[in-house]
């Protein structure tokens, strides 16, 4: 609202907006301050805010433990290779919903968004079943592919919309110039694209980074990602907040810059284009 | 304009993003199907394939059906309440004039990025700890007596984690529609004389309807399957058990593939009659 309200008006709204909004992201402050303290100090009652003797030692710890490095790698590995995996099946079938749209585009898209709704656990077993059978288990090949298929009908969805708002004139324009399917996609579309190529990977990264269904079930040790890693310290083992801490901030920090610059397509990846 | 030629040509670049979905939904769900009419538990070496409905009826007659059902119902209608009541309030809140916005912003949609195993983890040591959690500081220093969330008040407290993480969602998607206001129209009814709550009520709440019955709907279809919070911090115990952690634990912990696969049919009737209203929404979008 660009109305002109008094300065005594925004100092208020400013007070309560930021009350909130430090409320909210109180439980990541406080990871993040208990990240540098020491095991006894991160229980000390009464509570220590800012004035203690910062330490990195926890984030050595941790990194020292066997398996961070390698969870951080498969988390790595994980994530960008489902996306990108994903993209490349995904562009295809969006660009041409998006260009050379049919009768049943539409019931497609549809259907795409409708298996995105099944629940986990209604395929939990056979995936299981399949996965040891294919003697894929635990292993990171078998996260991407199944990671890229939950996520597909999301990527479809999100470049359909980026898509869609490229004006169809200049790809007639290039075909008159006799440009062939090929160097249309690769010379005029791309470029049109790479934006919204670019926040379609940027959000489902992210969403790959967090899934924690798939990647607690079907991984034990060797394909394990941060989210399973973390998991393991449910069982507590004596002092272990600060540590616990720099592990989190370690597993989120990463997701929560890129989450930062995908706020505006979060509404578009998970809305689906209801919500304008 | 679209040429024959290029209509095959878009059928070819369509194939195999259809293919795999159709696979990936079709063969499990199948699998699924198929077992949750046979009596099969690996661990004992039991297969019969076809024992009629027997899994469905004791399935849904047992008493933890029932519970879990209601556990879900709970939980997720307990979420759905929070980010929704608090939703619109940050997004009438975050539309006002004042100073750092952006930052307030990012504050505020931060929890919807921070994993589900380190937000269960961090809410339940660091926080609803009865011995070190902030929590009982807190108590304490109110002069009360601590309490031990998880253990007395289990599915509440794993309704306020997983509150935390999804209201950033609603509250970004409730501004956007309350960005889409018409200005002028409050103003309107501002200068004729409307008190706050009815401006709410007859021009706000209507224009925000569609965006919240979108936030429900996205919600519940993500809420019915919630898992990562349960596993870390309650792992099923004291009454958390979901109709998805139920499934869960038949299917994979006590390997009766049979039971747990009649119960995931189950689940995914009833997340589909969710999606059906969503699509219908979607869709009518679709057109526009």
């Amino acid at each position: 609202m660009a109305r002109a309200i008094t300065t005594k008006q925004k100092v208020i709204w400013t007070a309560l907006a930021w009350a909130f909004g430090l409320l909210m992201f109180f439980p990541i402050m406080w990871t993040f301050l208990t990240s540098f303290k020491t095991e006894g100090t991160a229980i000390a009652d009464p509570p220590v805010w800012f004035f203690f003797d910062w330490t990195l030692e926890n984030y050595t710890a941790v990194q020292e433990r066997s398996n961070y490095p390698k969870a951080l790698m498969n988390s790595i590995i994980i994530a960008v290779g489902s996306t990108l995996l994903g993209i490349l099946i995904a562009v295809p079938a969006a660009w041409s919903m998006a260009f050379v749209p049919g009768k049943r585009t539409k019931d497609v898209l549809l259907w795409m968004l409708s298996t995105k709704m099944l629940p986990a656990v209604g395929v939990l077993y056979p995936l299981v079943l399949l996965a040891k059978w294919l003697g894929v288990m635990d292993s990171r090949a078998l996260l991407i592919v199944v990671l890229m298929l939950i996520n597909l009908p999301i990527i479809v969805w999100m470049l359909y919309t980026y898509f869609k708002e490229i004006p169809g004139e200049i790809l007639e324009a290039s075909r008159m110039d006799g440009a062939s399917l090929r160097s249309e996609i690769l010379y005029v579309l791309t470029p049109m694209a790479l934006p919204g190529i670019a926040s379609t990977i940027l959000l489902n990264i992210i969403l790959a980074w967090n899934e924690a269904f798939w990647t607690i079930l079907l991984t034990t040790v060797d394909a394990a990602p941060l989210t399973a890693f973390i998991a393991s310290f449910s069982a507590p083992e004596g002092l272990f907040y600060a540590k616990l801490s720099a592990a989190s901030m370690m597993a989120i920090a990463p997701i929560l810059i890129m989450g930062w610059f995908s706020q505006k397509q979060l509404v578009r990846g998970l809305t689906f284009g209801a919500v304008k | 304009m679209a040429t024959a030629h290029s209509r095959s040509a878009a059928r070819i670049m369509i194939a195999p993003a259809v293919f795999l979905l159709l696979v990936w939904m079709l063969v499990p769900l199948c699998m699924t199907l198929y077992f949750s009419f046979a009596d099969y538990r690996p661990l004992r070496a039991t297969f019969d394939a076809w024992i009629g409905f027997d899994n469905y009826v004791r399935f849904v007659s047992s008493s933890s059906f029932l519970r879990s059902v209601g556990t879900t119902l709970w939980m997720v209608g307990g979420i759905l309440s929070i980010t929704i009541v608090g939703g619109v309030l940050m997004a009438l809140l975050l539309d006002r004039q004042m100073y750092g916005q952006g930052i307030v912003r990012i504050l505020v949609i931060a929890p919807f990025f921070v994993m589900p195993t380190v937000s269960a983890l961090v809410w339940k040591n660091m926080f609803f700890n009865v011995d070190n959690g902030l929590f009982s500081y807190l108590y304490k220093f109110l002069g009360l007596q601590p309490y031990d969330f998880l253990s007395q008040a289990p599915v509440f407290s794993i309704v306020i984690i997983v509150a935390w993480q999804w209201l950033p969602f609603a509250t970004l998607i409730l501004l956007t529609a309350v960005q889409s206001l018409d200005s002028e129209q409050l103003e309107a009814a501002e200068m004729d004389g409307a008190p706050v709550l009815s401006r709410f009520r007859f021009i706000i709440l209507p224009h925000l309807s569609r965006a919240i019955t979108v936030v429900i709907l996205i919600q519940t279809i993500f809420l019915l399957s919630i898992f990562a919070e349960i596993f870390v911090t309650t792992n099923g115990a004291f009454g958390t058990r979901t109709l998805t952690y139920l499934v869960y634990q038949r299917v994979l912990e006590s390997q009766n593939v049979g039971l747990g696969s009649a119960g995931g049919i189950i689940a995914v009737i009833l997340a589909n009659i969710v999606a059906i209203f969503l699509m219908r929404i979607v869709g009518k979008n679709l057109d526009n």
